[in-house]
């Protein structure tokens, strides 16, 4: 499991915004994502966490070259992805896929199941039987949860939970190494979301998946990741080993992150004191200057306006970007006064 | 404890072109002053169709039967008339969508402004200083402002904000609230869920919540009930329904949580299935095809509501979770009846 698969350096998507001119426009970047770094093992999954905005999605399609990054490096399964031809790219994703949030919109409603699952295959085996291919395509569904007999069905014929089984499927159909999760059990209700997540968790013991699970859901990452990383305004906070960020979190904005979870749980959820972060995430056109938390951070102080925090080892396997970082001290850790 | 809502048998029915729907079949329930329910269900269980009814929010082709009644006034075919003179000032909503909850081509200070004129008769200068006062009450930074301004200008936190100022203006003593934080960002959510507690201290009013998220239930609630297909399952106090649920599907629900408390478990507990197709509801008991315990009663007969300790009951022909016999004692409408009375 120690093998690494992914390593992503200093990856920045900035996307020019026009904000006037009336020739010759003038153009401000958004910082989507803001020099991003992280490596993923073999067989391991990285959960990606942050609120609307924070750039996870974005960086989700960076990594796969479906937004090409404005600067930075993905190297994956040693090769690297960024400045190579196309053509390199296109044979590089039989490796890498990703499952959408929408189950239903990201099916197209015009093809069969069978079709959705098996076109993977037509690309990248053009040669391969027809008879072959819908063989491969059952043997799959049967594998992801779903009746085979149901392989000449459209996407419409299908609840929510098994259209996303449906999207697995044809993320796994090649076999990939590494498959990006974008929000995949948000639009789904609890009870389903369980079915998926356990889904998810078989496909990658079977078959020795590496994922980076992209979610705002705090509670679902904590089940399926190894490590977490969380992210605000297209910079990383934090990364460490999953039992560290949600027992020990070193950076505020974890912290509050972590302490507004409502948990199903009433004499936890009475009595505890939530971290309360006020006012709301500021524009990603006009980030503040230094470290771009501070306008929401209980600790902020002046150096934090200055200078930019690093993100640094602060303890074995955790990284911290954070010029106060600390162990949250229950009662150090203020609730924010509320204007 | 006086009730502000009793509803006694509603139900909500569709007509569509594939046939009839049956979004809600016959619940009752009180909702008593300053008392926090919670009604929680997945998608299609029938929990928000449940409060549009009550407030005369059906579609078009919906129509609600049985009884609701706020402090012994019926709600149910009452005319849209005398409907208004309640809704809004008595009993009011937030909505789950801050975008096409508030207008988007009013000021918000005309959006609140509108209320207070429409229902007290204030004039416009009492009218903008009581809505100043409410928008204070929900935290708004820099209110004065924010009533000159259009919903697009402000962020979604804001403007839920803004939904819950326009729901108190008037005092209600009801205040009902679908899904209010779910499509907020999780530290924003705890800014709204913070303000509703606060508010729950502050104002007399009853709050129902309605929502699918368990978490945002147990820290605000003090009755829970659980909706499946239309009906309720399981109802009770927020300890017991938490602690204790006597229901199968409650207890399902609650173990498919994963646990921001709890560490990587093997595999989470997965409720089998699908939820129910509201058009082909099962005659019997609605969860049947997902229950771990189905047995030959639960095909041919409904169970009823029934206490499993005073103020805790469930609808369900199970004797206990720890001991899933099927009771003989268990109340139920034998299909055929059922079948006769819808």
């Amino acid at each position: 499991m120690s093998k690494e698969l992914l390593r992503v350096e200093g990856l920045k998507v900035h996307f020019p915004i026009r904000t006037g001119g009336i020739l010759i426009g003038q153009y401000t970047p958004l910082k989507a994502v803001d020099g991003v770094s992280f490596t993923l093992n073999e067989g391991e999954t990285l959960g990606i966490v942050g609120e609307s905005g924070c750039g996870k999605s974005t960086l989700g399609r960076a990594v796969l070259q479906l937004i090409k990054p404005t600067d930075g490096k993905v190297v994956f399964m040693g090769s690297e992805l960024t400045g190579v031809g196309a053509e390199v790219i296109r044979q590089k994703r039989a490796d890498m896929q990703i499952v959408f949030q929408d189950p239903l919109a990201s099916l197209n409603p015009r093809m069969t199941v069978g079709d959705i699952i098996g076109e993977p295959l037509t690309v990248f085996f053009p040669k391969m039987k027809a008879e072959e291919r819908k063989a491969k395509v059952r043997a799959l569904m049967a594998k992801v949860g779903l009746l085979p007999q149901m392989i000449n069905r459209y996407p419409h014929e299908f609840s929510g939970g098994q259209c996303q089984r449906i999207g697995i499927a044809r993320a796994m159909i090649l076999n990939p190494k590494l498959v990006i999760c974008d929000e995949p059990v948000s639009a789904l209700d609890v009870s389903i979301q369980a079915q998926i997540v356990n889904l998810l968790m078989d496909l990658q013991k079977e078959f020795g998946l590496s994922l980076l699970f992209i979610s705002h859901d705090l509670s679902v990452v904590r089940h399926v990741s190894h490590r977490v990383m969380v992210l605000y305004l297209g910079k990383v906070m934090e990364i460490a080993e999953r039992d560290a960020i949600y027992e020990a979190p070193l950076h505020p904005y974890t912290q509050a992150l972590i302490s507004a979870v409502p948990v199903p749980d009433p004499d936890i959820e009475k009595n505890k004191q939530r971290i309360v972060l006020g006012g709301d995430l500021p524009s990603p056109m006009k980030p503040p200057s230094g470290c771009v938390f501070r306008t929401r951070c209980p600790k902020a102080s002046d150096i934090c306006a200055k200078e930019v925090p690093v993100l640094e080892e602060k303890m074995p396997g955790h990284r911290v970007a954070c010029h106060h970082w600390g162990i949250p001290d229950a009662a150090a850790v203020p609730t924010v006064a509320h204007h | 404890m006086t009730a502000v809502l009793e509803v006694r048998d509603l139900k909500v029915r569709f007509a569509t072109p594939d046939g009839e729907v049956s979004a809600v079949n016959g619940v009752s329930f009180d909702v008593n002053e300053s008392e926090c329910v919670g009604i929680v269900g997945e998608s299609g269980s029938g929990k928000s169709q449940l409060f549009m009814s009550v407030m005369g929010l059906l579609a078009k082709n919906g129509r609600a039967l049985g009884s609701a009644k706020y402090r012994g006034t019926e709600l149910v075919g009452m005319p849209v008339k005398d409907l208004n003179k309640i809704r809004g000032d008595k009993i009011a909503m937030i909505f789950q969508d801050s975008m096409t909850g508030l207008t988007p081509h009013l000021r918000i200070g005309k959006q609140m402004t509108e209320v207070l004129v429409q229902h007290k008769g204030m004039g416009e200068a009492a009218a903008v200083k009581r809505a100043l006062e409410m928008l204070n009450l929900v935290r708004i930074p820099e209110a004065a402002r924010r009533l000159a301004q259009y919903p697009h200008e402000l962020s979604g936190g804001m403007r839920q904000r803004i939904m819950i100022a326009m729901a108190l203006l008037c005092e209600p003593e009801l205040l009902i609230a679908d899904e209010p934080t779910t499509a907020l960002d999780v530290t924003v959510q705890a800014q709204i869920l913070d303000l509703m507690s606060d508010l729950k201290r502050v104002t007399k009013a009853a709050i129902v919540l309605i929502t699918h998220d368990l978490g945002t239930v147990a820290g605000l609630c003090d009755k829970v009930q659980v909706m499946y297909g239309g009906r309720f399952m399981e109802t009770g106090s927020v300890q017991e329904i938490f602690y204790q649920p006597a229901h199968p599907y409650t207890a399902g629900l609650l173990a498919s949580m994963p646990r921001l408390t709890e560490g990587r478990r093997e595999k989470l507990y997965a409720i089998p299935g699908q939820p129910p197709n509201l058009q082909r509801l099962p005659k019997a008991c609605p969860f049947q095809e997902r229950c771990d315990y189905v047995h030959e009663r639960c095909v041919d007969e409904l169970p009823l509501l029934r206490d499993v300790t005073p103020g805790h009951a469930k609808a369900c022909h199970l004797l206990s979770l720890a001991n899933p016999v099927s009771d003989p004692k268990a109340p139920s409408l034998k299909v055929a009846d059922e079948a006769r009375s819808a």
